[in-house]
């Protein structure tokens, strides 16, 4: 029995303790937006927030969870409405869309620490986020039209 | 004449039994009737729950999801395995008959209330220096803790180092010349000797962090030289550390306190379970801890240099990896560079930077090694952060190449030799286990 946060709300689950949490969120959670790329932590299909972070939620055991806060694509924003989000519409970023919920989550990441990130920033910090349809073009433009709505937000909070 | 030959020498090795017998002989002390919770004041055992997080006695005392202090775990002494024992009150197999003096001369003396001698991976060598105030409120702690009943299971030493009655051999050779509670050393502070007291003591950092000679004793010319410590890397506590940046008493402060420092990294293996410990000292006496070993490594002198020190790492700390990166450089932008990428001039505290690691440049790939394949739990290192292990997702191959590469390309430091042993060492799995 491991009981976590999943976006916002308490969630115990009975599985093995060396459960991958990317089961528990898709098969057990029922909730789909993350996706299964490589299994290894190697592509960041199934990128999800632990305490505010993105990990990589398939080599990320249930229970190493105990306790913390997950966030999914499902809870970055209530209404789906975070600037990342709006940003990937705008630039119609996504081509096939499987590998665009791990984007977003690691690029939350990445502005939450660079609001400002260069070509460089972000070329390191989604490296490890593959897009098989190499959409990498729109993906660093969205992610600068996102880091510029967050920062705009930031001055007239 | 060949005969009085071996008459001789039959008495000279019965004398010679006799004179160890001699010495390893302890009298038993008298069993009592297990002590009332309630006969010891509340503060008492407030104080000597805070001593024993400075000695982090569960760590040793407890089994993986075993019960506090109900003994059981493993440790692997290089000689065999030691089992830790069930140090809760139970009368039978706890320490409940034990009076506060069978405590104390356990601690002062490593004997324990039956007369039979301790092994030193109870570190009395160091609790010999814990005053006897102390001592009285650890007693009071223990013998409140709920009893469990838990027999000590059978340590793996080889003959003839199951006979502990060859323990005073050891203590004659390691042990009897430093014997004593600590006595504050003139011209150093108030603080820095509270420091050299908690350090010393409870604290036994030496335990770790000193090289131990062929017969496991701590190495008095090298003290505090680092040492491997079950596959990990207690690191230099000296001016020796490898570290880019100096450990300042800051750092020191820092890391000791909330586990984590930005300018070299997080507490992971054993060194977690002393902060968790350390958590129940006050500010004062974690910072007293701090002076002590920021005067031993020197590290102030360093410290005027610490502007250059950190250019320097975060140059390193950008390099690229070039446009067909090798395979450890690939790895390292698949796996690791989502999270300890740096971009500026200095590391951001959420990102812990890989050149100034203190692991990445110390001279022995353990530490690196078990953190890749296991990671670094939630309550390990930075509070709330966590690192998934890559133990399944990345081959031995693939771990050496990662250390190699990054070795290489983020320290000044030579490389580590034969990285794939080391890798096949930590994948093995202990023989302690569970």
């Amino acid at each position: 029995m491991t009981t976590f946060n999943l976006n916002g709300r308490p969630l115990t689950v009975d599985a093995a303790d060396d459960t991958p949490l990317l089961w528990v969120i898709r098969d057990l959670a029922g909730m789909k937006g993350t996706k299964f790329g490589c299994g290894i932590g190697m592509c960041g299909a199934c990128t999800v927030h632990l305490n505010g972070r993105a990990v990589r939620s398939c080599i990320t055991p249930l229970g190493a969870v105990a306790d913390a806060a997950i966030t999914t694509i499902e809870g970055l924003d209530p209404q789906g409405q975070h600037p990342l989000q709006k940003a990937w519409i705008e630039t119609q970023t996504p081509q096939c869309g499987y590998c665009q919920s791990g984007q977003i989550m690691q690029a939350a990441t990445l502005i939450k620490d660079y609001p400002n990130p260069t070509d460089a920033d972000i070329d390191a910090v989604m490296n490890g986020n593959l897009c098989r349809c190499m959409a990498y073009v729109r993906i660093r433009k969205a992610i600068k039209l996102a880091a510029e709505e967050m920062r705009g937000a930031a001055i007239h909070e | 004449m060949v005969k009085r030959i071996f008459i001789g020498l039959f008495v000279l090795a019965a004398l010679a039994g006799l004179g160890v017998f001699a010495l390893a002989w302890r009298p038993a002390l008298p069993p009592i009737d297990p002590p009332v919770a309630s006969s010891f004041p509340a503060d008492l055992v407030a104080k000597g729950e805070q001593l024993a997080g400075a000695g982090y006695c569960a760590t040793c005392h407890t089994a993986r999801d075993g019960q506090a202090y109900a003994g059981g775990f493993g440790l692997e002494s290089g000689f065999g395995t030691i089992y830790s024992t069930n140090i809760t009150p139970d009368p039978d197999t706890g320490i409940g008959r034990w009076s506060e003096a069978a405590f104390a001369r356990a601690m002062h003396e490593g004997v324990a209330r039956d007369g039979a001698q301790l092994l030193p991976a109870f570190p009395y060598t160091h609790f010999t220096k814990v005053s006897d105030d102390d001592l009285k409120a650890l007693y009071a702690y223990f013998m409140t803790r709920p009893p469990v009943k838990a027999e000590a299971r059978q340590n793996t030493l080889p003959f003839p180092l199951s006979i502990r009655a060859l323990q005073a051999g050891w203590k004659l050779l390691f042990f009897d010349f430093d014997k004593g509670v600590y006595q504050a050393q003139a011209g150093k502070s108030e603080e820095w000797n509270r420091g050299a007291y908690l350090a010393e003591g409870l604290g036994h950092c030496s335990a770790c962090h000193t090289p131990r000679n062929s017969l496991g004793g701590e190495r008095s010319d090298a003290a505090y030289a680092g040492a491997p410590i079950e596959g990990w890397l207690a690191p230099a506590l000296t001016a020796a550390n490898p570290a880019p940046m100096p450990w300042t008493q800051d750092d020191l402060y820092d890391y000791l306190r909330s586990g984590v420092s930005i300018h070299h990294g997080v507490a992971a293996g054993s060194m977690s379970e002393v902060v968790h410990g350390l958590a129940k000292l006050p500010d004062s006496d974690v910072r007293a801890i701090a002076v002590y070993f920021a005067d031993r490594n020197g590290s102030a002198v360093q410290a005027v240099n610490a502007d250059q020190a950190l250019a320097r790492a975060m140059a390193l700390a950008q390099r690229d990896p070039g446009v067909e990166p090798e395979h450890g450089a690939q790895l390292y932008l698949s796996a690791c560079a989502s999270c300890h990428y740096n971009g500026g001039t200095a590391p951001l505290p959420a990102r812990p930077e890989l050149a100034l690691s203190s692991t990445v440049n110390g001279p022995d790939p353990g530490s690196f090694i078990h953190i890749v394949v296991g990671g670094i739990g939630q309550k390990d290192g930075m509070p709330g952060a966590y690192m998934p292990g890559f133990g399944m997702a990345l081959s031995d191959a693939d771990i050496a190449a990662l250390a190699a590469y990054l070795r290489g390309s983020r320290t000044t430091q030579p490389p580590w030799n034969d990285l794939p042993a080391a890798v096949a060492g930590v994948r093995k799995p202990s023989p302690a286990a569970p």
